[in-house]
C-alpha cells in the first residue's frame, strides 16, 4: 500500500515538475501558430522591414517599432549601467556594512515598485521635465524641432535607465565579491590606489559577470510595456528624434489589441513573435555568458 | 569602518585599530590594553587625514572615488524621491469615497479592484505553490543530477523567469481566452499569472530544500521512515522559511503585474459574481486612471496603496530572510 503511495506521489512530483517544459512548448506553440501565418501573408520582408503601419490601410510595418524598442533599449543601458555599475562597486568595496543593509534593502525595494508606478512617476515627473528642457534647449539654439510635448524617447530612456538599476546592480554586485581577495591585495601591494585596484583590476576580472547583468537589463527593458506605454508618446512612426515620441514592440501589441481583429490582430500578436524571438536571443547569449563565467572560475 | 582600504601595511594596521576600538567598546580588555588602544586611536586620525592626502597626491583616484559615492547617492535618491512624491501627493487623497463598495465614474473607487487583487493573488497561489514546490521537490529529493531531464527544466525555467509579462498575456489570450474559451476572466488570468510565478517559487523552493543538510535525511530514513514521509515531515518543515520567501515575492510580482492581466482578466471594474467574471486588479485600475486622465489625484492614491502594498510584502519578506540567516 505504502509502496503504491510513494509511487504515485512521485509520479505526481514528475508531472509537476513537468509543467514548467510544458508551459514553454504551449506558449511557443500558440505564440508561432497564431503569428507565423500572419507574417506569411503580409511578406516576412515588409512586415519585418515596412516603415509604415496603417492597419486601416492594411499596411504592416513593424520596423519603426523594432527600432524603437532597440533605441529605448539602448538609451536605457547608456542611462543605467553605468550609475548601476558605479552604485555596486560602492556597495561591494566601499560602504560600511550600517548603510550597506540600508542601500541593499533600498535595492530590493526599488525592484518590487510595480512597473505601473515607475510609469506613472515617469508621466508626472519625468515628462514635464523632459518638456521644459527641450522648450529651454529650443530656445537656446533657436530650433523648433527640439520642441517636445515631454512624451519622448529620451524620457523612455530615463526611466527605463531607472528600472533596469536594481536587476544591473544585484548581478554586478554579486560578481564583484566573486573575484578572489587575492587580486585586491596584490594590485594594493604594487601600489596601485583602492580605486585604480576597482577599475583596472577588479572590474576587468568580472567582466563576464558584469555583461550578463547588462543583457539581463536589456532584457527587462525591451520587455517593458506600462511603464513605456505612459511615457514614450507611442506614435507609430519612424523615430525622429531625442525628443520625438517613438512606440514600442510592447506598446503596440497593448495599445491595439483592445479592437484589432482579423488579420491586424495576427500582425499583434506576429509582433509578440517577434519580441519573443528577441527575448530568446537574450537568453541564449545570457545562458553562453553564465556558462563562461562558471568556467573561467 | 571606511579607513579599511589604505594600503598594505596601513590596513594591517587599521585592522588592530578595528580590534581595539570593538573591544573597548565591549569593555572586556585589561586595563593594561587601554593605553595601546589610545594611541592607536589617535594615529586612526592621523591616517584618515593621510588618506584625503593620498587622494590629494592622485586625483584620478580621488574623482573615481567621488563618481562612485555620487552614484550611489543618485540610486538611493531616486527611490526615496519617488516614494516620497508618491505618498506625499497621494495620502490627502484617501478619502472615504474611495473605499465605497461600488465604483462609479464619480467616485473612482478602488475598493472592487483591491478586492479583485486578493483573489487573484490567492488563487494563483493556490495553483502555482503546489506544482512548482512539488516540481522543486522531484529535482531535489527524485531526480538524478545532471541528467538530461533536469538540464531541459532548468533551461525552460529560465526561459520562463526572461519571458516579458506583455508575452504571457498574450499568450493567456490565446490559449485561456479563447482557445479554452473561459473569456475575460479572473481564472483566465491567474492562469497567466501561474506560470508568470511558477519560476520564481521553484527556484527559491530549491534553494532552500537544497539547503537542508542531508543528515537530517539520513537520520529519518535510518529511523524508518519512507521517502515520502521524510519530506513531508523532515525536509519540507525545515524548509519552510525559505519556501515562504519565495512565495512572497511572487505575490509581490502578482500585485504589481498589469501587461499580463489586461487581456486576461480584462477591465472591468466591478467584483466579478464567479472566477469566471470579468475584474481589474489594483494595477490595471490604476492604469486605467492615468491613462485617462480623469481622475489623476485618485490615481496617486492608488499608487499609495500599490506602494504600501508592495512595501509590507517587502518587509515580510525582510524579516523572513532574517529569520533564515539565524537560524
Amino acid at each position: 500500500m505504502s509502496n503504491v503511495k510513494e509511487k504515485g506521489m512521485k509520479t505526481l512530483f514528475l508531472a509537476a515538475a513537468c509543467t514548467s517544459v510544458l508551459a514553454v512548448a504551449l506558449i511557443c506553440v500558440f505564440l508561432f501558430a497564431n503569428g507565423i501565418p500572419a507574417i506569411g501573408k503580409i511578406g516576412p520582408l515588409s512586415f519585418l522591414s515596412g516603415d509604415t503601419w496603417r492597419p486601416s490601410n492594411d499596411l504592416y510595418g513593424i520596423f519603426p517599432m523594432i527600432l524603437g524598442s532597440i533605441y529605448v533599449t539602448a538609451g536605457a543601458i547608456i542611462i543605467g549601467v553605468p550609475i548601476a555599475v558605479l552604485t555596486s562597486v560602492f556597495m561591494a568595496k566601499y560602504c560600511p556594512k550600517k548603510i550597506y543593509r540600508l542601500l541593499k534593502s533600498a535595492i530590493e525595494l526599488m525592484a518590487g515598485v510595480p512597473s505601473i508606478v515607475y510609469g506613472f512617476f515617469g508621466l508626472v515627473v519625468i515628462v514635464p521635465m523632459i518638456r521644459d528642457f527641450s522648450r529651454g534647449l529650443a530656445e537656446l539654439t533657436g530650433k523648433k524641432e527640439l520642441l517636445s510635448n515631454g512624451s519622448s524617447m529620451l524620457t523612455a530612456s530615463i526611466l527605463l535607465g531607472i528600472m533596469i538599476l536594481p536587476t544591473v546592480i544585484g548581478v554586478t554586485e554579486s560578481a564583484i565579491r566573486s573575484i578572489p581577495d587575492s587580486y585586491y591585495e596584490g594590485s594594493l601591494a604594487l601600489g596601485a590606489t583602492h580605486e585604480r585596484t576597482i577599475f583596472c583590476v577588479i572590474l576587468p576580472a568580472a567582466k563576464s559577470g558584469i555583461l550578463a547583468g547588462v543583457v539581463l537589463g536589456i532584457g527587462r527593458a525591451i520587455g517593458e510595456t506600462m511603464a513605456v506605454i505612459m511615457v514614450a508618446g507611442n506614435q507609430a512612426r519612424l523615430p525622429a528624434g531625442l525628443f520625438k515620441g517613438v512606440r514600442t514592440m510592447t506598446a503596440n501589441i497593448v495599445i491595439e489589441m483592445g479592437y484589432a481583429t482579423d488579420l491586424h490582430r495576427e500582425a499583434l500578436i506576429a509582433t509578440g513573435v517577434v519580441l519573443f524571438v528577441f527575448i530568446l536571443i537574450i537568453n541564449l547569449c545570457l545562458s553562453a555568458l553564465n556558462r563562461r563565467s562558471v568556467n573561467g572560475n | 569602518m571606511e579607513i579599511k582600504y589604505i594600503a598594505g601595511n596601513q590596513e594591517i594596521e587599521n585592522q588592530h585599530v578595528k580590534n581595539g576600538i570593538i573591544r573597548n567598546q565591549n569593555g572586556k580588555n585589561p586595563r593594561t590594553k587601554h593605553r595601546e588602544v589610545n594611541s592607536q586611536e589617535a594615529r586612526n586620525k592621523i591616517i584618515i587625514f593621510q588618506k584625503l592626502c593620498n587622494y590629494g597626491m592622485h586625483p584620478v583616484s580621488a574623482a573615481a572615488a567621488l563618481l562612485v559615492l555620487l552614484a550611489a547617492c543618485l540610486t538611493f535618491f531616486i527611490l526615496i524621491f519617488l516614494i516620497a512624491y508618491i505618498l506625499v501627493k497621494g495620502i490627502p487623497y484617501l478619502t472615504p469615497e474611495l473605499f465605497s463598495w461600488n465604483y462609479t465614474s464619480e467616485n473612482a473607487s478602488l475598493l472592487p479592484s483591491l478586492v479583485n487583487t486578493l483573489s487573484m493573488t490567492i488563487l494563483a497561489l493556490l495553483i502555482a505553490a503546489p506544482v512548482s514546490i512539488f516540481s522543486a521537490i522531484y529535482l531535489v529529493e527524485y531526480a538524478r543530477k545532471e541528467s538530461k531531464f533536469v538540464h531541459l527544466i532548468r533551461i525552460t525555467a529560465e526561459t520562463l523567469s526572461g519571458i516579458p509579462s506583455i508575452v504571457y498575456g498574450l499568450f493567456g489570450l490565446l490559449f485561456f481566452v479563447t482557445t479554452l474559451g473561459w473569456g475575460y476572466s479572473l481564472l483566465a488570468g491567474a492562469f497567466t499569472l501561474v506560470i508568470m510565478i511558477l519560476p520564481l517559487i521553484m527556484r527559491t523552493t530549491e534553494e532552500a530544500l537544497k539547503s537542508v543538510p542531508d543528515s537530517y535525511r539520513e537520520a529519518s530514513f535510518g529511523l524508518g521512515a519512507g521517502k515520502l514521509r521524510t519530506i513531508f515531515k523532515i525536509v519540507l518543515p525545515s524548509a519552510v522559511s525559505g519556501i515562504l520567501a519565495g512565495v512572497i515575492l511572487a505575490i509581490g510580482r502578482v500585485v504589481g503585474e498589469t501587461a499580463a492581466l489586461i487581456y486576461t482578466a480584462g477591465t472591468v471594474a466591478e467584483i466579478p459574481n464567479g472566477l469566471m467574471g470579468s475584474g481589474r486588479t489594483l494595477a490595471i485600475h490604476m492604469y486605467a486612471l492615468s491613462s485617462e486622465g480623469l481622475h489623476v489625484n485618485q490615481a496617486y492614491a492608488t499608487a499609495v496603496i500599490l506602494l504600501a502594498m508592495v512595501l509590507a510584502i517587502n518587509w515580510i519578506s525582510g524579516m523572513i530572510a532574517r529569520r533564515i540567516t539565524k537560524g
